[in-house]
């Protein structure tokens, strides 16, 4: 066990100082969730003001929305991480080392982890700012950080999936820019679901994006509804357990394919 | 040519003939039903340099792939370092090092962090860790350019941190996949002597695949030719030239041959055998080149083939390749390269100042 722990902490400490490295592509991860909380927080403010929407303000509902939708399009790149790797030779030099194949897996979730919460941690602040209220306080706000994390893991899981199985860089671009958008508006990150088409909400339903969201909304309340928080989280956390095993499964056959 | 290799023989002298790789009948097929290995068995002794030649998609690499635990075979076994590599896998990692084709170092890192995380992952720590990994960076030349990303590295820098990162756990077996594919010819001639050091100074048992003829003769003390997932040929270098018996007679005709016509030809010089015939090459052995030579040019005159150029050398390499695979090297290359390796063009551009 804490020769896995040692070496998940290897490989992650690679992939963090890669990204130090990389500050271009760190700066946009970090601005581009601010060009969303601005560009959705002008743009729908009156929302707000339709009858049934139910929340005071558009900043407060919008928060949650832009954390959960950058987690979605972040970890939705993780793919291409593991197919430059392969492609690079490096990940068969790390298979010929007698290092713990899970930690390869474990480094891929750490480093999606720090890098939602992160990310996260900045649109809070930035909501915090421009004035929005987090009535549910710091307990809401966790638990706001954990489903942004289960989503980030979910979809890099996903990500990672795709990128060993089809092995091209064009298959993860497409998947991520085709999925982005219909996710995130066949949810409820920016729309209460009392003003949505009722086919929308059923689709919704299905949506684990959604279940993030309506998990994180529940606990950030004033009122948390923690069963509600339960039931959302508890499945999306067995879907984030469910598609880390399906990259596992793929990484064993990748192996084996070699 | 391969003294330096053969010197090395003996530095082991506890066990003067243990073996340090055993391949018995290995079988890989690929998904897509492409045979790679076909029954490939080979031995090689310790702290000697072995040389697994042959043409692109020969199933070097896949042999390579099955001896360092990435790949398994489909039938046979094989051992490294007195282990088996299916059931000891684990324990066969730490007793080997490997530069495979691609170059497998981490370009967003420093050279140096990628020698400390291999050194690391080897169970390397600490001071010794630092100590190894500053004593292979100076003797791979690499001591200027530890501190920068490996992305800025030319490809003979690449490739010596590769070799460096193989050696960073002392291993018992080396493994190099083609260490100077694509290299420039002074890089290549550096890394020759590179290796050849290895094996003589500290008694490293290195398994070295190349299609490069030059390369196998001049590093490996013995040889396997592979040509279709099979061992055609093997010994030293010197022993299978020697197997050919007498020397080499290239003829290049003005026009292709009829091979019948030729056959008929030649048949009035006795002392030419062997002979092959692709497009307007000739090949055949004779046992005295120089006093073949005209017999043979006379005879193709009376036969009105004209001839563009002739000529008689000692055996080379070559000459054993077509000898046992039936066909020109260079020849061999040319359809496997263009059609299997599609890769090949894709991982060169990190060559940099190439």
């Amino acid at each position: 066990m804490t020769a896995i722990a040692a070496h998940t902490t290897w490989m992650t400490q690679r992939q963090l100082k890669a990204l130090v490295r990389q500050p271009a592509y760190l700066i946009i991860q970090f601005i581009q969730p601010a060009i969303w909380l601005f560009l959705f927080g002008s743009l729908f403010r009156k929302v707000a003001e339709l009858p049934g929407f139910g929340a005071p303000s558009y900043l407060d509902y919008l928060v949650p929305g832009v954390v959960v939708m950058s987690a979605l399009s972040t970890s939705m790149w993780s793919g291409m991480t593991v197919l430059e790797e392969i492609d690079r030779g490096i990940m068969d030099r790390f298979l010929v080392l007698p290092l713990r194949r899970s930690a390869i897996i474990n480094a891929s979730v750490v480093m999606q982890s720090i890098g939602t919460v992160i990310q996260s941690l900045i649109i809070i602040g930035l909501g915090l700012a421009a004035g929005a209220h987090y009535p549910g306080g710091a307990v809401g706000l966790l638990v706001l950080l954990v489903v942004s994390v289960l989503v980030a893991v979910v979809f890099s899981a996903l990500s990672n999936t795709i990128g060993m199985l089809a092995r091209e860089r064009e298959t993860i671009i497409g998947l991520s820019v085709f999925l982005l958008l219909p996710l995130t508006f066949l949810s409820t990150a920016f729309m209460a679901p009392a003003l949505m088409p009722h086919w929308m909400r059923i689709v919704a339903d299905c949506n684990p994006v959604n279940w993030a969201l309506e998990a994180a909304r529940a606990a950030m309340s004033a009122d948390p509804d923690w069963a509600r928080v339960a039931a959302q989280g508890g499945g999306l956390l067995a879907l984030a357990v469910g598609v880390t095993a399906l990259s596992v499964l793929t990484f064993r056959a990748y192996q084996k394919s070699v | 040519m391969s003294t330096q290799a053969q010197d090395a023989g003996p530095a082991r002298a506890t066990h003067p003939r243990a073996l340090a790789i055993e391949a018995r009948d290995l079988v890989k097929t690929y998904p897509k039903g492409v045979r790679a290995l076909d029954g490939l068995s080979f031995t090689v002794q310790e702290g000697t340099i072995f040389g697994l030649l042959g043409p692109n998609g020969a199933g070097k690499s896949t042999t390579v792939k099955i001896l360092t635990t990435l790949a398994q075979a489909d039938s046979g076994s094989a051992s490294v370092a007195r282990l088996d590599v299916r059931a000891q896998a684990a324990a066969v990692r730490r007793a080997i090092g490997v530069v495979a084709q691609r170059s497998g170092a981490d370009p967003t890192a420093t050279g140096r962090e990628n020698l400390l995380l291999s050194g690391r992952i080897q169970g390397l720590r600490g001071r010794e860790l630092g100590r190894r990994a500053d004593e292979l960076l100076d003797r791979f030349d690499l001591a200027g350019a530890a501190g920068r990303m490996v992305r800025t590295y030319s490809g003979g820098m690449q490739r010596r941190l590769d070799v460096a990162m193989g050696l960073i756990h002392r291993p018992e077996v080396l493994f190099l996949d083609e260490p100077t594919a694509g290299l420039d010819p002074e890089s290549r001639s550096a890394m020759w002597d590179e290796i050849a050091r290895l094996s003589a100074g500290e008694g490293l048992t290195i398994l070295l695949t190349t299609h490069y003829l030059e390369e196998a003769d001049r590093l490996a003390s013995q040889l396997a030719i592979v040509e279709c997932g099979r061992v055609v040929a093997a010994g030293s270098p010197d022993e299978l030239k020697a197997r050919l018996r007498g020397d080499a007679v290239h003829v290049e005709l003005a026009v292709p041959g009829d091979p019948a016509q030729l056959d008929a030809v030649l048949r009035q010089v006795p002392e030419v055998r062997e002979v092959s015939v692709t497009g307007t090459q000739l090949s055949a052995r004779a046992d005295d080149g120089a006093t073949t030579l005209p017999a043979l040019l006379i005879a193709l005159e009376r036969a009105g083939i004209s001839v563009h150029g002739i000529a008689a050398a000692r055996p080379s390499l070559d000459d054993v390749y077509l000898r046992y695979a039936g066909r020109r090297f260079a020849e061999a290359e040319e359809p496997a390269s263009a059609a299997s390796q599609p890769a090949q063009p894709a991982q060169n551009p990190s060559g940099g100042t190439r």
